[in-house]
């Protein structure tokens, strides 16, 4: 290349500033055009919340006003621009050797302050570029999207101004070239989430979830902000590259045991599951539903709640020296997955299901983390991004078409009135079931080869995995048969209204559909001939953790701990029979599937009846809301309470109230000095004078 | 010359007078004649001292305050006058609406 761009990695920093001027541009057209919606509201049509607005489509049509179109134009385009300069980052980090594949790039200096000194920097590797790709492509996509999916709502720029901003958080937290960065990142994308769960602020149920996620999440980041504390005290930095080199010499001088090393990470993971929506800090990431549709697909599936994963992967190294965290990490992920995939069985809103799906496959994220295959995790990341956002905004586009009806106990043969919708969001069903050929098959189906296989891994983990992957797709195929297959349950009303959504959204479904099939090639695994280029790509940032846990075994004198990839070198045949087995469970799973909703679409209702416990036990969700609700939250508000009465208003309350009676009791009896008799005024100045002179005289 | 102390004593016996009677007396014409008293004792000291240093500068002072002191005059007894036809009386006393 010539010219400004031969060296584009001078200009990474764009690919923030793009979504910053997006942020600013919307920021301020809503600030001035939609102000009458900010105050408070006399009738400005918000009557109707959010889909509900999709109503009025076939009514008159209002002319758009001028600043949505900027807005419109806006907001994709810079998030598009900074798709193109990461695009071509990228495939300039290709062209360089792999050992040298990590560019920082230092903006300015933050904060300077003793041993402390943290500078603004970006820094470009294989893993970081996976996740500006996958950020900046699918996000994209789903801001193309939401322009139409959003096209009725009156707060259209301050959609527009959230949605951007949680891009540049996002970015901020990929690219960020230290823990601190990455914590900026993370509290914003945060902030954005709880924007965007209470968009539709008026409704009660909105604003509610909204909290719920941002109090939850908090729990999460405690733990994140301790590890953050640990890591600087005791490696005296929080630059990637710097802690990484700093492990070998701080294993030598012993301060870097085990302990260390559990601890720092035990806690990050806390943070993770906080944001990665883990048992136990899941609970928010189901009523994040509550959001529009775009803001699920983008945040809540594809790209925020991965942010743990992420975290995950870039401190391989220090997880790969606590073989406990890594335990504990496998176990909780797998325990998610089948647990998340149980819960969506029941349930009967669309986005719901797609909700606890979304747990589920963090779940596995985070099993492949914890049995070491850090690669298959960040693949499996990668691909659930194309299929997860595609069925969310597949759900979105049926949502639309239903006039704002989520409850798929009222669709049913909507593939007539719906063809694009269905065709795409049933790719991406196949893809998240984990047919063979298709995204979601090759990295699940490295997940479980690795849960079995690495020197972490067992048997157990595998099965419990296989079941959850056959749990998956029997959810996944009763949601494609509850609303596109059988007969219309539709209400009479809306069937009228039953419509195609426009180009806007269908394009984003389809491009996400292609993604979803071809997106697992690059990592097809070396056991069916692939190259796995994926894993080749990755290899440099996870060398580091297999080399630092092989010190760590040989100081321990433990003898063979064998390299987690070590096992996948030869091809064992048990790789060809798990594969097969998976495959086996996903397609028994989609026969349940199709028996109960198909063929016999009264027995679900049946086997409802007959176990009325145990389908009240799995609709509710196993009451671990009500759980949480009676152990934490009843518990913390009566403290809270007990603390508002004795301690704020007996003590505290009551101290200041002293003060200002004392100070005020003072002030009624002196205040009596005053007589308003001029001869007692002119006795005391005489009084002062005389002591002043003789002051004067005698002193 | 003379010494200053003797008209130093009759300055100060003036003076103190003048201050008794304005902390004692309750009618305010009295009470302004006091202070005429008082700035006229002091007036006393000024000239005195003034002579025996051989020092214009005393006398000068003296006529300042005599001009201030006409001043203070006019506008005392024509507040007096206004407060009389308000309230009919000019006893201090009695004049002590601003109290607490």
């Amino acid at each position: 290349m010539v010219g400004p761009l031969s060296n584009i990695h001078e200009y990474l920093w764009l690919i923030l500033a793009f979504p910053l001027a997006g942020v600013v541009l919307n920021g301020i057209i809503a600030l001035v055009a939609e102000r009458p919606l900010l105050l408070p509201a006399d009738d400005h049509g918000h009557d109707d919340h959010g889909h509900g607005g999709h109503g009025d489509e076939h009514g008159a049509h209002h002319e758009t006003p001028g600043y949505r179109k900027l807005v419109a134009f806006i907001a994709p385009a810079m998030i598009f621009a900074a798709f193109v300069v990461a695009l071509l980052s990228v495939i300039q980090l290709a062209q360089m050797p792999a050992e040298s594949r990590t560019v920082v790039q230092t903006l300015f200096t933050w904060i300077q302050s003793g041993g402390l000194s943290v500078s603004v920097a970006l820094q470009l590797d294989p893993l970081s570029s996976v996740m500006i790709l996958v950020v900046t492509g699918v996000g994209f996509l789903i801001h193309v999207y939401s322009v139409g999916y959003m096209s009725h709502e009156p707060a259209f720029a301050r959609f527009f101004f959230y949605l951007n901003l949680f891009m540049f958080s996002m970015l901020t937290l990929v690219l960020g070239s230290s823990y601190l960065l990455m914590f900026v990142g993370w509290e914003g994308v945060g902030l954005c989430s709880y924007l965007l769960i209470g968009f539709w602020y008026e409704k009660d149920s909105a604003s509610t979830a909204g909290k719920k996620a941002f109090v939850v999440n908090r729990v999460g980041d405690f733990g994140f902000l301790l590890a953050m504390f640990l890591v600087f005290w005791n490696f005296g930095t929080l630059n990637y590259t710097d802690v990484m080199a700093r492990i070998p010499a701080l294993q030598h001088s012993g301060i870097l045991t085990a302990g260390l090393a559990t601890a720092i990470t035990l806690l990050m993971f806390v943070g993770a599951t906080g944001k990665s929506a883990q048992i136990p800090l899941y609970i928010w990431l189901p009523d994040a539903m509550e959001g529009p549709t775009p803001v699920s697909a983008l945040i809540h599936a594809a790209t925020m709640v991965t942010a743990g994963v992420y975290m995950v992967a870039r401190s391989n190294a220090l997880f790969m020296l606590a073989p406990f965290t890594m335990g504990t990490v496998a176990v909780i992920g797998a325990a998610t997955a089948i647990f998340a995939a149980s819960m969506g069985i029941c349930q009967k809103d669309i986005k719901r299901v797609l909700a606890y799906s979304t747990v589920s496959q963090l779940g596995y994220m985070f099993l492949a983390c914890g049995v070491g295959a850090f690669t298959a995790g960040v693949f499996h990341l990668m691909t659930h991004a194309f299929f997860k956002a595609l069925l969310f905004l597949g759900s979105g586009s049926v949502i639309h078409a239903m006039s704002g009806e989520q409850d798929m106990m009222k669709m049913g043969s909507l593939r007539k009135h719906t063809p694009i919708t269905f065709y795409t969001m049933f790719i991406g069903t196949l893809a998240i079931a984990g047919i063979p050929g298709l995204a979601g098959f090759f990295s699940k189906d490295e997940i479980l080869w690795k849960a079995y296989s690495s020197s972490h891994g067992s048997p157990v983990l595998w099965a419990v995995a296989a079941v959850a992957a056959g749990t998956t797709a029997f959810y996944m195929f009763r949601l494609i048969f509850l609303t596109f297959f059988g007969a219309s349950r539709i209400d009479k009303e809306v069937e009228k209204h039953v419509h195609e959504s426009p180009f806007s959204m269908t394009i984003p479904l389809m491009v996400l559909a292609v993604l979803s099939i071809c997106g697992g090639w690059i990592g097809v695994p070396a056991a069916l001939g692939g190259l796995n280029h994926f894993e080749k790509w990755l290899e440099p940032i996870f060398e580091g953790g297999h080399k630092a846990a092989a010190v760590a075994t040989e100081a321990l004198s433990h003898g063979a701990t064998a390299a987690v990839h070590g096992a996948a070198a030869h091809h064992d045949p048990m790789e060809f029979i798990l594969m097969g087995a998976s495959v086996a469970v996903a397609l028994f799973g989609i026969a349940i599937a199709y028996y109960l909703y198909m063929v016999r679409p009264e027995k679900p209702a049946k086997i409802a009846e007959a176990n009325p416990n145990l389908y009240r036990l799995v609709y509710n969700k196993y009451f671990v809301d009500e759980l949480y609700e009676w152990l934490i939250i009843r518990r913390i508000v009566n403290g809270s309470v007990w603390l508002w009465q004795m301690f704020d208003v007996q003590f505290i309350d009551a101290m200041v109230n002293g003060v200002a009676k004392t100070v005020r009791s003072a002030g009624d009896e002196t205040r009596k000095i005053q007589t308003g008799v001029v001869g007692n005024y002119a006795f005391s100045i005489l009084l002062g004078a005389v002591f002043i002179v003789g002051y004067l005289i005698w002193r | 010359m003379m010494e200053p102390s003797a008209y130093l004593i009759l300055s100060g016996i003036l003076f103190a007078i003048g201050a008794v009677g304005v902390v004692a007396r309750k009618n305010a014409l009295i009470i302004l004649m006091s202070v005429e008293l008082m700035l006229n004792g002091v007036n006393v000291a000024f000239v005195a001292v003034g002579s025996y240093l051989g020092d214009p500068t005393g006398g000068i002072f003296a006529f300042m305050v005599m001009t201030v002191a006409a001043a203070e005059a006019a506008v005392g007894l024509s507040i007096l006058i206004a407060i009389y036809r308000l309230k009919e009386t000019i006893d201090i006393t009695e004049l002590s609406v601003l109290k607490w």
